[in-house]
Formats: structure tokens, C-alpha cells, sequence
């Protein structure tokens, strides 16, 4: 008898409704973080359930594990379900399993039931989606149900939260029991088999001969096994010669020959069972090899408007308001090294974390609706083809996709793909997706370089550069994963087997809560590490060796001292930054971007634009001491295209510079967030190391090869 | 349940056309066979195609008129019908 405290595990098919489930019971009492010694993402929540004839309230702490079609793990992911249960150590080691069903696909969720019941933890079922089964012609009787399953069966709507009291109580009951139930298994072992299970469970001292079973099948994603053990297990594999191939097919075929009479005895189907209508004819359109790809090419329009379009109001207020607020407290502290550290390093630092909520918020609201409504798995049907050729998967599109606003989101996204190996692939090629951040550098170089006349009377030359350069961020994207996929030894045989969800409106509350979530994520932890950079970077900026600031500052001061204050001011800043670290460093790796057409100016930009790309264009406009307002593009472009090559007197900004420069942002990795977010979705340096390599390899011989060949 | 390597030439749900049903027979690939069975596909299972993306290749098929299931052709070349 369980009271108090009780642990519930989720487990479910994909689509059945699990996630809604656990949004439905846990609501906003919900936390994310990672399984103990694995590195799978662990959602859990938790909900009370109130007192009942005599007992006390029961706390219960709701873990919610990752779907999937049975117990045998197809991914990566998959691993951590039976991790847990075959693990009566593990602290989250469930009291009770609450085992969601699609009650309009009962046969192929009831296997998944079959398997968790045998491993003797006591279970709830849920029966979900009795509405869509309603719309095909099924009825579900869940009392027949819970008498030849034997456990208690809850019909529950998880998208309008009708029964989950019921389920509550269920769940309650069945922890309160003083007793359980004997267990009847839905597999019964084979002769062949039951010498080998009793050796297991006497070894390992187990009761229950089908968590011995998975013992023989599963002990290499056992973590609570120790490398001995394993061996020892591997051994008696041989000694009994089982085939653990067949066992595993036939074991499946035993347990559907099993529920087939219990599905046709608790289901009953007025007339020809068939998909929902709407579904139907909704697949006729999105798949179709024309409408197919025009109703996308429409979405993604949509997608790409609210990224640059909506977004740009919501971002113009916070960079105005962080503008302000950084004025106003300047104002406020008292002048000194705090006062600066504060307002020009953190405050500027979480400015610029800040700016990307708008766009991380709307584009996670959309790729929920897209998902919701079951509109992304068509997506990945229709593009699966194009995307295999590059050793990724149709799964792979939607960070591609996210990409063109920001990589950060967009590796968020990639966790729905659930092969390892593709995932990997998938997050180091997405930086290559011009992200917004580009767009000012792309503008300005364009702007000074491109002249702005059209060909072919239609189309503006500018703008055909531009497009230019996100077809060759694609075209690296793809062509990258393709060169990865012949170094990265894939360990997973590639799947694309998808069930496709049937179309539903989607949940505005869900909806609402992916997107605080995945602001929330982003602030919390790539925020922090931004903001060590930023400060890092100002530290750099503001100091210089010995007194070689103040040194540069007066030498400015008394050779300009009859030029106006404003003039005098940004030459001052110039030189500050000049013999500044930041200035210093410059100089130190000018040598090594010569060869690429650049000076130690350049440098500087390069440098600052490592924490964030976007800084380029105002650190340009420090460098170059702009006088007035550093934000209007026209007077740096001005400014650039006036700047003097000290060595050749010719203009510094030629087209080779321009284009080599325009090269080296398309492809470098320069982004501390998303180092950041790589680091955290890989969980560990090796992969954003790699990355941050490969992609600095592959900027830096791209642009020297644009700058020799042009200059 | 059969594993049938030699009979490569058999009908499988890759030679089905748009709209025709079949009735599964049995899966020439084990690793394959045991995703598929999990996922709903067993012996005596109708499946009809429904949809062909747009450059021949995902499928989706119709699994015992119960859901939606798109798969590579490879994937459906596994699957061998009556």
C-alpha cells in the first residue's frame, strides 16, 4: 500500500495524446530537465489528488516518458523507458504506470499495454481519442475492456480534460491497494525459453519472468548493469543458444494473437471503419505532387513574414527600450568602471538575449500549430526524398526551416527527429541557414558594393545578391551534411516510418505554453552564456595594456583640438578601441586575415561579432568613428565606401573585400548562442567544437578563394 | 510468422498503386519486420495506398482502415502481400 507520495509514469504510442495528458493533469506545475545518468530530456510535473474516505491527500510526481510503439527501443530516447522500469532502484521508478491509448487504433496500442503489464508494475489505462474513434465508426466498451485486461480503464478526453478526475482516482486507488491483483501475463513463455529465465531471475533475484526477459534483450541499454554483468548475461545468451531476432517477432505475433479477441470483443464498428473525412481529403491537397508544394512554398511565405515582417515591431521596442534603459541607468550610477560594467556589459548583454524572444516565441507558435494540426509530418512526407540524399531525414526540415530566423530555435527543434544520427547531422548543418542576424551585414556590404541597377528590367541586382547568398547557405547546409554523413559512422539503420496524425485544430493553451517554454529555455540557458561573453568582450573593449588607452585618448584630444566636440568624441572612442585588448587582438590576428583581403579593423568586427553577428555593422561603426547616429546603415555605408587602403591609397572596401566578406558570414559559425544551445542539445563540447571548426574551416578557404580570385 | 529471402519478386506494398488494397503476407527483413509489426502491420492486416509524395517516394498507406502510416519505398518493399 502506497499513500502520500506516489510516482506515476506516462507511457504511450506517439499521437495517442500523452503530452496533452501531461499537460492536463500536470497544468503549469511542470519542470524540464534530464534523466539521471543519461542524456534524455525528462519532463515531470506534479498534481494532488484529494483525500477520499479516510485517506489522506496523495501527492502525486507525474514523469513523462518518452513515446513509443513498445518497450523495445527503436531510438536513442526509446532507451530510458525500460531504463526506468526494469529498475526497481531508479528514483523515478513509477508506483503506477498510466499507459495512454488511441481508443481509433486500440489493437496497435494495446501492445505497448501488453508488454507494461507483464513487467508486473501496477497500471491505469487511458483511453484517449474515443471522439475521433466515434467519427470512424467504433465504439468502445471500456468496462468489457477492464474486465479482460484486468486492470481499471479510464475513458478520458485529454484536449477538453474530461475524466482526468476519473483518471486521478484510478491512479489513487490503485497505489492505495493493500494488495495487487496476481499477475496474468500476456506473453507466456516458451519452453525453450523458461530454462533461461529461471537461471536470470535466481542471478538477479527477479519475481518476474518477463522483466527476466528483458534482462536477456535489453541489458546493453541497462545503465544499472555494470559491464561484468552484461558479459555474464551475454553469456547465458550463448549457453541456452536463444535468438533474441526470432524471439522478438514472435513474441510480438503472440501478444497481437492475444489482443485480437479482446479488441473484437470490447470494439464494435457500425459500418466501414475509415480514416475522418477531413483527413482524407485534406491529404488529396497537402500531398499532392502540385498543390502539395504550393500549399508549403504558401506556408513557408507565411513563416518567413512573421519571422522578418511581424517580428521587427516587437524587436524595434526592446532594442529601443534596452537603449533607454542603459541611457537612463548610466544616468543613475554614479560614473566609474561599475557603472560601465553594468550598463555597456550587462545591461547591453541581456539587450541582446532579449531581442530574440519575438522572433523564438513566434516561430515556436507556429511550428506548434503546424505540428498540432498535423500539417509538419505531410511536410516531412513531401520533402523526405530530397532530404535522404544528404543523409538527413524528412524530419530535418522543420530546423532548416527555423534556421532562416534563428539557429538557436531551430536546434530546439531538431528533437523531434529521432534518430541520434540524423539529429547530429541536422543541428551542425543548421547554422548554415542565413539567420535574420545576417540580414544587416548582408545589407550593408550589398549596399556599398552592389550597384543598385536592374537586370533584365525586373529584377534589382541587390536584391538578387542577396537571394544569392541564402541559396548558398542552403546549398552549404545540405552540401555539409553530406560531406559529414561520409565521416560521422551512422550507428542507427535509418527509419522514416511515420504515422500520420489525422488533422485537428490545435490547442491555443498548448500552443501558448510551447512558446513560453521555449522562451523561457532560451533566456535561462543560452542567456547565460551570452551574457558571460558579453561582458568578456566588454571587459576586452574597455581595457588595454598599461595606460595605452588614456595614452591613445590624449594624443586624439590635443591633435584635434580645434574640431568640433562630436568629431573629437568618436575619434576618441577610435583610438580608445584601437590600443584597447579587443584593438590589441586585432592587430595580433591581422596577419592571419590578411589573406582574406582583411585589416585589423575588419578584425576588431570579427572578433566582437563572435559573441553575436549583428554586432558587426556597430562595431564597424565604432571602429570607423561614425559621428552621430551609429544605427542609420547609409552613413556607415557612406563611411566604408570613403575608408582608404593605408597600403595600396585605393579604396579599402573593394568588391573583393566586400564579397570575401559576404562569403565569411554566410558559413562562419558566428554565434555564441548557438554554441551555446549546441553545447546544451548535445550535451557535452565535442559537437559544437566540431562544428565551430568545421564551419570556420570552411569560411575562412571560402572567402580567401573569393578574395584571391577577385583581387 | 515467414521470413521469406528468396522469393525477392514477390508483390509487396511498393508495387501497389494508388487506391489498391492488399493483405500482408509476411516481411522479408527482420530488423524491419519488428518495427512494422509494432507499429500495427501484422499478417492478414488490409492495407491500402493512399498517397504518393510528390516525387514517388514516402508512401502512405491505409493500415486496417485504422490509420495513416507513411513509409520509403525500401521500407515497403519489406512488406510482401497475398
Amino acid at each position: 500500500m502506497k499513500q502520500g507520495n506516489i510516482k506515476v509514469a506516462l507511457v504511450g504510442n506517439p499521437n495517442a495524446g500523452k503530452s496533452t495528458l501531461f499537460n492536463a493533469l500536470t497544468g503549469m506545475r511542470q519542470k524540464t530537465g534530464n534523466f539521471p545518468g543519461v542524456t534524455v530530456e525528462k519532463k515531470s510535473g506534479t498534481f494532488r489528488i484529494a483525500a477520499t474516505n479516510g485517506h489522506d491527500d496523495a501527492h502525486v510526481t507525474l514523469v513523462d516518458l518518452p513515446g513509443t510503439y513498445s518497450i523495445y527501443p527503436k531510438s536513442k530516447d526509446e532507451t530510458v523507458v525500460m531504463d526506468i522500469l526494469a529498475n526497481p532502484k531508479h528514483p523515478d521508478f513509477p508506483d503506477v504506470v498510466v499507459i495512454v491509448a488511441d481508443a481509433s487504433n486500440l489493437q496497435r496500442n494495446l501492445l505497448l499495454f501488453t508488454e507494461i503489464n507483464d513487467l508486473g508494475i501496477p497500471g491505469v489505462l487511458a483511453l484517449n481519442m474515443l471522439d475521433v474513434a466515434e467519427s470512424m465508426n467504433l465504439t468502445v466498451n471500456a468496462v468489457q475492456l477492464a474486465m479482460q485486461l484486468n486492470v481499471p480503464v479510464v475513458r478520458i478526453n485529454a484536449r477538453t480534460g474530461d475524466g482526468i478526475k476519473g483518471l486521478k482516482e484510478a491512479v489513487k486507488q490503485v497505489a492505495e491497494r493493500t494488495e495487487q491483483p496476481a499477475l496474468q501475463y500476456f506473453y507466456e513463455p516458451k519452453e525453450n525459453e523458461i530454462g533461461l529465465i529461471n537461471e536470470v531471475k535466481e542471478i538477479h533475484h527477479l519475481e518476474n519472468d518477463y522483466v527476466a526477459l528483458q534482462y536477456v534483450c535489453q541489458h546493453d541499454n541497462f545503465s544499472f548493469l555494470e559491464q561484468p554483468v552484461r558479459a555474464k548475461l551475454d553469456a547465458l545468451i550463448e549457453k541456452y543458444g536463444f535468438d533474441e531476432n526470432n524471439f522478438l517477432a514472435n513474441e510480438t505475433v503472440a501478444r497481437y494473437e492475444k489482443i485480437k479477441p479482446i479488441v473484437s470483443r470490447a470494439v464494435k464498428s457500425q459500418g466501414a471503419t475509415e480514416q475522418p473525412y477531413w483527413t482524407r481529403k485534406l491529404d488529396g491537397i497537402l500531398l499532392h505532387r502540385v498543390w502539395g508544394y504550393i500549399t508549403f512554398a504558401l506556408v513557408l511565405l507565411v513563416v518567413f513574414q512573421a519571422i522578418f515582417a511581424w517580428a521587427s515591431y516587437p524587436m524595434d521596442m526592446i532594442d529601443a527600450g534596452t537603449a533607454a534603459a542603459i541611457e537612463w541607468m548610466k544616468g543613475v550610477l554614479p560614473e566609474g568602471v561599475l557603472n560601465d560594467l553594468i550598463t555597456d556589459g550587462i545591461m547591453a548583454g541581456v539587450g541582446g538575449i532579449i531581442i530574440f524572444i519575438p522572433q523564438i516565441a513566434i516561430l515556436f507558435a507556429l511550428v506548434a500549430i503546424l505540428e498540432e494540426s498535423g500539417y509538419m509530418a505531410r511536410v516531412m512526407v513531401i520533402m523526405d526524398k530530397l532530404m535522404r540524399r544528404f543523409g538527413l531525414n524528412g524530419r530535418s526540415v522543420v530546423p532548416l526551416i527555423s534556421g532562416v530566423a534563428c539557429a538557436v530555435p531551430a536546434i530546439m527543434t531538431t528533437r523531434s527527429i529521432s534518430s541520434r544520427y540524423e539529429r547530429l547531422l541536422t543541428i551542425l548543418v543548421t547554422p548554415l541557414m542565413s539567420c535574420s542576424a545576417r540580414l544587416p551585414i548582408y545589407a550593408i556590404l550589398i549596399a556599398v558594393v552592389v550597384p543598385e541597377t536592374k537586370v533584365l528590367g525586373i529584377f534589382n541586382v541587390q536584391g538578387l545578391v542577396l537571394f544569392g547568398l541564402y541559396l548558398l547557405g542552403l546549398l552549404g547546409a545540405l552540401g555539409s551534411a553530406w560531406l559529414l554523413s561520409l565521416f560521422i559512422p551512422r550507428k542507427e539503420p535509418s527509419y522514416f516510418m511515420l504515422e500520420m496524425p489525422s488533422y485537428k485544430l490545435p490547442r491555443w493553451g498548448h500552443v501558448g505554453f510551447t512558446m513560453y517554454e521555449s522562451v523561457k529555455s532560451f533566456v535561462l540557458e543560452a542567456g547565460k552564456v551570452i551574457m558571460a561573453i558579453s561582458i568578456i568582450l566588454w571587459v576586452l573593449a574597455s581595457y588595454g595594456p598599461g595606460d595605452s588607452m588614456n595614452v591613445a585618448e590624449q594624443q586624439v584630444v590635443s591633435s584635434m583640438n580645434t574640431a568640433p566636440q562630436e568629431e573629437i568624441d568618436a575619434a576618441v572612442a577610435s583610438a580608445r578601441l584601437e590600443s584597447s585588448y579587443a584593438g590589441q587582438f586585432g592587430r595580433l590576428i591581422e596577419p592571419v586575415i590578411k589573406p582574406l583581403g582583411y585589416d585589423w579593423k575588419i578584425g576588431i568586427a570579427l572578433l566582437a561579432s563572435f559573441a553575436a553577428r549583428e554586432v558587426f555593422v556597430g562595431t564597424m561603426a565604432t571602429i570607423y568613428s561614425i559621428s552621430g547616429d551609429t544605427e542609420d546603415v547609409l552613413t556607415v555605408k557612406q563611411r566604408l565606401i570613403q575608408e582608404k587602403n593605408p597600403e595600396t591609397g585605393g579604396k579599402m572596401f573593394t568588391p573583393a573585400v566586400c564579397y570575401s566578406l559576404l562569403i565569411f558570414y554566410v558559413f562562419a559559425m558566428m554565434c555564441m548562442s548557438t554554441i551555446a544551445v549546441v553545447y546544451r542539445e548535445t550535451h557535452g563540447w565535442k559537437w559544437p567544437m566540431i562544428q565551430l571548426a568545421y564551419l570556420s574551416v570552411l569560411a575562412y578557404v571560402s572567402a580567401f578563394v573569393v578574395y584571391q580570385v577577385l583581387s | 510468422m515467414n521470413l521469406n529471402k528468396e522469393r525477392m519478386s514477390a508483390r509487396t506494398v511498393s508495387h501497389l498503386k494508388k487506391g489498391e488494397k492488399g493483405i500482408i503476407k509476411s516481411f522479408t527483413d527482420r530488423a524491419m519486420s519488428l518495427k512494422l509489426l509494432e507499429m500495427g502491420c501484422l499478417p492478414g492486416c488490409e492495407v491500402r495506398l493512399d498517397a504518393i509524395a510528390p516525387f514517388g517516394d514516402p508512401i502512405c498507406i491505409n493500415v486496417g482502415g485504422h490509420y495513416s502510416l507513411s513509409l520509403r519505398l525500401n521500407e515497403a518493399a519489406v512488406i510482401e502481400l497475398e
